[in-house]
């Protein structure tokens, strides 16, 4: 008997390594596949982003104009830094980007506003959507240049239909510094209200209806409904609005670069701007690294602050 | 009940009125492209042009000094490599991360999500010197590949892959399929509308992309549409009428893709909530 539960443990026992060993094989053949999945992605994203990045981290501490060669690289340490922190223009375009950022709940709030109403209060949605969407497709370069004539300062038709308004001087626009950035803002807000108001409408098809339905037989007026449903449910909709969004600013190149180019006296120069003009018309690339760490490092603070922040109003 | 529908009528041409907002620099974009250039500023504006001169405008815009036709290859060949690429690698691994368990997986993705956070201005010098010293500066297969490895791609499309019933793709393993029979023949046709959107979507990106040609591109017979319209911007100065001409002939193509493409492209936005 004893002999007997002995032989089976041990049959046992071998069975169960069999298993064991073809499983291993089986995880190891499965590994295998994992990697060359996903070998490319991870070799493009290593090779263009990863290292780069890394780069940009050593160069931040140089100073060197790459025409010149590597030998010409010289160590700087926290110079540019330093000298960062006294620019004026870098100084200016970190402000005009924090100006540029109250786009984000203007675009957020009117955006809300429209999705409600086509949403529930209007025929032809599709066609709605499709014409609001229209300007975040079209190309930011083609817009820009539309814009720029129809700000045009002396014969431009905004103008012109602002003056057969009785407004005697209307402003230049982009050519007048205290205007540019916010004719720049007017126009980015233009663009990404399709974009906020496709998820808005998206956002609010997920409601279910039956709070609305419960609110109504408690009396709620159309106010009380928005505040205390369509809003706090639409919370996390917002919170990917927002940070997408201020994210989004802090990448605005096209506009700047089509329209103004920084200028009127920097009024327009924006981070991004500042940097592409310092890398590759001035050619000052330790400069301009040290330009990139702060933007990411900017990038980077508010994805976290919001990240801690949401907790208090967003319900998930 | 009749009231209400009043109400949503007048609603409708209320908002009507503000979309007219949203359309009109199109309008006036297309008007001002078929008229004199002398015409350009009358006021009030004239949206059906008195004096047509559509077809000479057009003329210079794709056969004049700076040939559009030339241009529209060159953005159409990186627009449809771009896409093709990137659908290609985002699907491959968005697989890998999904349907394939293996350890390391997690990890690896992890660090494929994270790189999302660095804004593409911040490795943009680096990229360049690489460029220039790995001889892929002034290419259109180096703009292609610059832009072809798209953590955004790979995230959404992970996200359908993840829908895929493991049932399927168990009952295709015992049939003693690997996983490069499974993802083609039984994975790749459940996710295909999401494949479809995602092409489209990043069709309109790379079409619509400015700083990367910009920065990437130096000889002009290489140039896609975007630089080529800046570049005749600069060049025509005062010809409005030359200008709207081209941003049409920039524009159009976006509107046929959007137009046919428009269901998949409001879905796939309002369902991964995605962002250029």
């Amino acid at each position: 008997m004893m002999e007997l539960d002995t032989k089976i443990a041990s049959r046992q026992r071998w069975f169960s390594f069999k298993r064991k060993q073809r499983t291993s094989k089986l995880q190891k053949k499965e590994t295998i596949a994992g990697f060359l999945f996903v070998f490319p992605m991870l070799a493009g994203v290593s090779v263009l982003t990863l290292f780069p990045i890394v780069a940009t981290f050593v160069l931040s501490f140089t100073k060197w104009n790459f025409i010149a060669g590597f030998e010409e690289l010289e160590w700087i340490g926290f110079d540019n830094l330093r000298n960062l922190l006294g620019d004026n223009v870098f100084r200016k375009s970190l402000l005009n980007n924090s100006i540029f950022m109250f786009t984000v709940p203007i675009c957020m709030a009117v955006s809300l506003f429209l999705a409600i109403i086509i949403n529930k209060k209007v025929y032809m949605k599709d066609y709605f959507k499709v014409a609001f969407f229209m300007p975040y497709i079209s190309s930011v370069v083609a817009i820009a240049v539309v814009w720029q004539v129809l700000f045009h300062p002396s014969a431009g038709p905004v103008n012109e239909t602002l003056r057969a308004f009785g407004i005697e001087n209307p402003p230049l626009w982009i050519a007048d510094p205290q205007f540019a950035l916010i004719s720049l803002m007017i126009i980015h807000i233009w663009i990404s209200i399709g974009f906020n108001m496709i998820i808005y409408i998206a956002g609010l098809q997920a409601i279910p209806k039956d709070l609305y339905e419960a609110a109504d037989i408690d009396g709620a007026n159309g106010w009380m409904k928005f505040r205390k449903i369509t809003f706090p449910m639409l919370s996390p909709t917002s919170f990917f609005l927002l940070v997408t969004g201020i994210i989004a600013t802090f990448k605005v190149f096209d506009l700047v670069a089509v329209l103004t180019k920084g200028g009127p006296l920097h009024s327009t120069s924006m981070i991004v701007w500042y940097l592409y003009e310092t890398a590759f018309v001035n050619l000052n690339i330790g400069y301009a690294s040290s330009m990139a760490l702060v933007l990411f490092f900017f990038v980077l603070l508010i994805t976290v602050l919001q990240w801690i922040g949401q907790k208090k109003w967003v319900n998930y | 009940m009749k009231a209400i529908n009043l109400w949503k009528i007048v609603m409708t041409i209320i908002m009507f009125c503000v979309s007219i907002l949203f359309l009109l620099p199109f309008v006036w974009m297309l008007s001002t492209s078929l008229k004199i250039e002398a015409d350009v500023f009358r006021f009030p504006i004239e949206w059906i042009p008195k004096r047509w001169n559509g077809l000479s405008n057009y003329k210079e815009v794709w056969f004049g000094d700076y040939p559009f036709y030339l241009y529209y290859w060159n953005s159409i060949k990186v627009a449809v490599l771009t896409t093709a690429l990137s659908v290609t690698v985002s699907a491959l691994a968005a697989y890998g991360f999904s349907k394939i368990r293996f350890p390391a997986g997690k990890w690896l993705f992890f660090i494929v999500l994270a790189t999302y956070m660095v804004p593409p201005q911040a490795s943009l010098v680096p990229q360049f010197i690489l460029y220039r010293q790995i001889g892929l500066f002034d290419s259109h297969a180096g703009l292609i590949l610059l832009m072809s490895f798209s953590v955004l791609g790979t995230f959404m499309l992970r996200q359908f892959f993840m829908g895929v019933h493991d049932d399927y793709i168990d009952a295709a393993k015992i049939d003693g399929a690997g996983h490069w029979r499974i993802f083609w023949s039984v994975a790749m046709p459940i996710v295909r509308p999401a494949v479809a959107t995602y092409a489209i979507l990043r069709f309109i990106w790379t079409w619509n992309d400015y700083q990367n040609p910009l920065i990437f591109l130096r000889s002009d017979e290489l140039y896609t549409i975007q630089l080529a319209m800046q570049k005749f911007t600069t060049i025509n100065g005062e010809f409005y009428s030359l200008i709207m001409a081209a941003a049409v002939s920039a524009i159009l193509p976006l509107l046929i893709v959007f137009l046919f493409g428009q269901k998949h492209v409001i879905e796939g936005i309002s369902l991964g909530g995605v962002k250029g």
